[in-house]
Formats: C-alpha cells, structure tokens, sequence
C-alpha cells in the first residue's frame, strides 16, 4: 500500500449544515504547518449533501491547498457513520494521502475509528502536540483524564489517521490562497444505512447563555452535595457572576443542563472564570479555556484544572470560599 | 434481549497517579475502579433486561485484578461474566482489545447477542474507540455517546432501537437502529444504583469464566500503536498559586481580583 500512495496530506475538514466547524480550520492548519518540512501537499475533503458540500467548499477555497475533494451524496445528510466511512473511504482510495486529519469531534469520534480499521490503520487520536521524527510523526496525547500526557507512534506504514484535539492547534497562522485550488467531486456509491438517522435538535429553548457571561462561578464534584450549591450562588451573586457547572453536577440534577460548561454543554469565554472543585477533564477544559483569567480552588494539587488556571489555591473550598464571600460582604 | 456490557478497571478518580521509575506506565500500588462511564452501560443493560427481559453478561479484559469490576456487575444484577485475562503489565490499544472482544463474544454461546453496551471512553487511556471498533469487527451497526435507549415493538424487519445520541453543543439526534448493535453510552444516562448485601452474596454462585488471552489467539503485544513516553504534563500557563491558611488565600484572591477589576462596579 505504501508504494501507491501520493506525496500529500488530507484534512477531513468537518461542516454543518454547510458551515465549516472552526476545528476544522485548526486541523487544516496544523496540516498546513507540518506538510511541507514533510515534503507533502495538502489537500482538503469535504462531505455532505449536494447544498453543504459547495456550501463547504466555497469557504474552505479560502484556504491554500492543492486540491479540494469532495464526497456528494444525499445519503450523507443527516450525518451517519455508515454513509460517512463508505464515502470517506471512497475518496480515500482516490486521494491516497500519507497522512489524514481531522478535528477530535464527536463526528470524529463516530466515524473515523472504523474507516482506519477497514484500511487496516489505526486512528491516534486526541492529539495535542506533534512533531516530526525521522521515521514519522510523534504524537502527543492527554491520558487519565490529563493528569498525564503520552507521546505515541504508529506501528504501521502510512497512511497515518490522526485527529486533533479541539483547541490544542491555533488556526491563526492559517494559509490563505490567491485563488481558488481545483475542485475534484465524487458520487460515491453509498448503500442504504441499516442506522436510521433523525434530525439533530435542542432539548429545550436554552435559557441562559453563558457564552455571553463575563464572569463564571462554575462548581464540579468537589462541591460534593447538593445543598453546597447554595454557597457557589452566594460568590455568583457576590461578583455578579452567573452560576455553572461541570458535567457530573448537571447528570445529578443539581443544576440545569443549561448550566454545564463543556464538549457537552456550552462554550464558554468570560473575564473571569472561577472554577470551584472542578478537575479539569478535557471535557470541561475545551469549553472554558478560552476565558481570559481562570481562577481554580481544588483540594487537588495534580487536578489538571490548574494547567488552565492563572490563579490557583490548592485547598478546601469550604473554607476559602466563605472567607471570600466575608471579604466580599464587608466591602459592599 | 441478550445483552453483553463491556466493562474496563481503571484507577480510581481520586488516585494519587505516579510513574514507574522507567516512564512507561503508572505505578499500580492505587486503588481501581469500574469506569465509569461502563458503570452507566451497566446500569443500562440492567435496567433494559428489568424491563423487557433477557440476560445480561458481563465482560472485561485484564490483569486478574480486573476481575473485581465482574464481581461487582455480578452483585449488582448480570447474570454472568466473562474475564478476558491479560498478562499484567499487557497494554492492549483500542483495536487489540476490540479484537479480544470480538473472539471471545465470536464464542461465547455461539456468537449470538442483541445489543453490546460500554462507556464512551475509559478514563485512564481514553482512547474512546474500542466499542467502534468491536462493532467494526463483528460487522454490526453502532452508535456512539448514547444518552437514551428506547426499545421498539417488534415489526417485520426485525427487533430495533431508538436510541439518542449526543450531539456537541447541546444537539440530540435520534437513531433508529436495527439489533443487534454496539452503542457506547454518556455518563448521567442513568442513576446508578449499588449492589445490596444479597445481590453480593448471590453474585458468588453465578458463572464468572476465566479465558486467558492466548487462547483466543490473541497477540497482547500486536498494538497498531506504540507509546513512547507516559509524562506529567508540562504547563503552558503561568499559575500564580495563592499559599497559606483558608482566610489568608481569600485575602489574597481578593486583591487579585480587585486589581484585575474583576469585582463588581470597578
């Protein structure tokens, strides 16, 4: 197989509804950055029905590749994985890359699994860092929930499957092109999925938007039961902050799912963020890292909540946080 | 229904993680646990054979201490289980294992099941793969981040379900999915219940079988990928971290966020 292959890198780049995911440009990148040291080109994919794959494409000419690819078929939409791996893999055996990309999704995580292991590969994913070695690409990795990170190697000759964790590759230093790259469209054969999708929806008319909060009070298991919730609302107040959560708060039911700051839930970008007994899981990491001072309280010195953080105490929140609400109080 | 949950031993949550004095792996002198996101695949198969009937057989591969993750499915409900022993020390990666999984379901009373249920992803290597690839590998259908399951009545195409799928961003979507399947389930699917005293004591007569790896003909050592290095991650931000008694840090986050003009009206 690796005889055949073409000197070139794929970026899968990920739409909906039409609309390129910001991931996807990060992948591209990423793609973009490492590629040419490499001695490969990059190409892009995009798939989809007929209206989102041009919709796709006319965005993605934006950016500098050699060829543009695309998988039509109205199979594809909504997205299923079944339609999605025998598309993809029709365009893979076309394209023929040395390396693939793609934006740790939820998408991703469906799909791409299954389409490395019909190619016999197997997807490195989640990947934060990577370099290149003599001999391939090294890529880093979080592992235990982040406490420990993990440098991996394929086993196997190219092509090499990666997908990269949302948020870890800057899409600042995107390449933009001077003109549109060439188009390649293909019409898979699809056969009829045995999943029948519906389509995606919202529970309910979400009734807070935290992504236009400027200062976050958010609690994670370390507030341990309920009744503590009413002590973080208290330091919302305070400030003039809105209350949030991280996942396990919002499974228990002691706050609305509306709440939950995350892959998950909401996304997230305040002045402040205080994040009360809150680890840090990758999970809830992706949706609060960009919020421009992040102060984490956390009896845990190792909790990964403080690789995020600017300010940090190491401590019981029982303790800290009254005393703050005092401090508060007594300037008001 | 037959229902088979796939089930990982991982340290516990809070466990104070160290590497061995190589670098390639943590020290195992922790505490481990059911993960848990397999804890909810367990509470769901349980909860699918209460209402509608069936079986529900527990399986995981492991050290022999991963073992007690199957007594604990066995008190609190699966009629069997399955211990796919590992040498200690094997770290299979996601395909390995799926291969593992496949043999052995491939064997296990004749390959016959409904539905295979496991956590979206474990929380030691997180890879979040090995049930795609289980599904991959028996050649059946799958769904991944599940949050509810809804059986159907039985209609002319055979026995399905809906199921629904997280999305990110705060969209669902309904599946309908023919059976059998392999779905990967979110945690907070479900609450989780504990295993009652008689649940424990029954659990000691109910099948638990040993198969070591070698005899599935599955290689431990044939990873399609390769870990160089485990490492505490380096910090890329710059922590001012606030010392001393509760009082005296809430002090100190007191001028830090006044200076930051992060109190209220400055």
């Amino acid at each position: 197989m690796n005889d055949e292959l073409r000197p070139t890198a794929l970026v899968f780049l990920e739409q909906r509804g039409g609309q390129l995911v910001p991931a996807a440009l990060e992948a591209l990148a990423a793609a973009q950055q490492l590629s040419a040291a490499a001695g490969l080109k990059v190409e892009a994919a995009v798939l989809g029905n007929a209206e989102e794959t041009a919709a796709a494409a006319s965005q993605a000419a934006a950016f500098r590749v050699e060829k543009l690819w695309m998988a039509r078929h109205a199979r594809l939409s909504p997205y299923v994985a079944e339609a999605y791996i025998e598309a993809a893999g029709a365009l893979l055996a076309r394209a023929l890359p040395q390396w693939v990309f793609f934006c740790h999704s939820y998408q991703t995580r469906d799909y791409a699994p299954r389409l490395a292991d019909r190619a016999g590969r197997e997807l490195l994913g989640d990947v934060t860092a990577l370099r290149r070695e003599e001999g391939g690409l090294i890529c880093s990795r979080p592992m235990y929930q982040g406490k420990l990170a993990a440098e991996f190697v394929s086993t196997l000759p190219p092509p090499l499957f990666l997908s990269l964790q949302i948020g870890a590759f800057s899409a600042e230093g995107l390449e933009r092109a001077p003109a549109a790259a060439p188009v390649e469209a293909l019409e898979p054969e699809i056969s009829a999925p045995r999943v029948h999708p519906g389509e995606p929806f919202r529970e309910a008319r979400q009734a807070v938007d935290l992504g236009q909060a400027g200062k976050i009070v958010a609690v994670g298991r370390g507030i341990r039961e309920e009744k503590n919730i009413e002590l973080a609302r208290q330091l919302a107040e305070l400030l003039g902050a809105e209350l949030a959560a991280s996942r396990p708060i919002c499974d228990n039911g002691w706050l609305p799912m509306d709440r939950q700051v995350g892959s998950s839930g909401q996304t997230v970008a305040p002045r402040l963020y205080l994040a009360l007994g809150i680890s840090g899981a990758i999970q809830h990491l992706v949706g609060m890292k960009a919020s421009r001072t992040v102060v984490a309280i956390n009896k845990d010195a190792a909790a990964p909540i403080f690789e995020a953080a600017d300010i940090g105490a190491v401590g019981d929140l029982f303790e800290i946080v009254p005393a703050l609400i005092a401090a508060l109080k007594a300037r008001a | 229904m037959k229902i088979v949950v796939c089930l990982k031993q991982v340290p516990a949550k809070d466990a104070p993680l160290r590497l061995t004095a190589d670098g390639g792996g943590i020290r195992e002198d922790v505490g481990y646990e059911m993960n848990e996101p397999d804890a909810y695949a367990l509470e769901e198969g349980l909860r699918l054979k209460e209402a509608g009937g069936g079986e529900v057989v527990a399986l995981t591969l492991g050290p022999e201490r991963a073992a007690q993750v199957l007594r604990e499915a066995l008190a609190k409900g699966a009629d069997r289980a399955l211990h796919l022993v590992a040498p200690a020390g094997a770290a299979l990666d996601a395909a390995a294992t799926a291969a593992a999984l496949c043999a052995a379901l491939q064997r296990d009373s004749g390959g016959g099941f409904d539905l295979a249920l496991t956590g979206l992803q474990s929380d030691d290597m997180g890879y979040a793969q090995t049930g795609v690839l289980l599904a991959e590998r028996l050649g059946l259908p799958h769904a991944t981040i599940i949050m509810q399951i809804e059986p159907q009545p039985a209609g002319g195409d055979g026995a399905r379900i809906k199921a629904k799928r997280e999305l990110e961003g705060g969209y669902f979507q309904w599946l309908d999915i023919p059976l059998p399947a392999v779905l990967t389930i979110q945690s907070g699917i479900n609450k989780l219940r504990y295993a009652t005293l008689l649940g424990i004591k029954q659990a000691k007569n109910k099948p638990l079988a040993r198969i070591p790896l070698e005899e599935l003909g599955v290689d431990a050592g044939a990873n399609r990928q390769r870990m160089l290095r485990l490492f505490i991650p380096q910090k890329t931000k710059q922590t001012v971290m606030l010392e001393g008694p509760a009082a005296q840090i809430a002090g100190q986050l007191f001028e830090h966020l006044r200076t930051a003009h992060l109190l209220p009206n400055s």
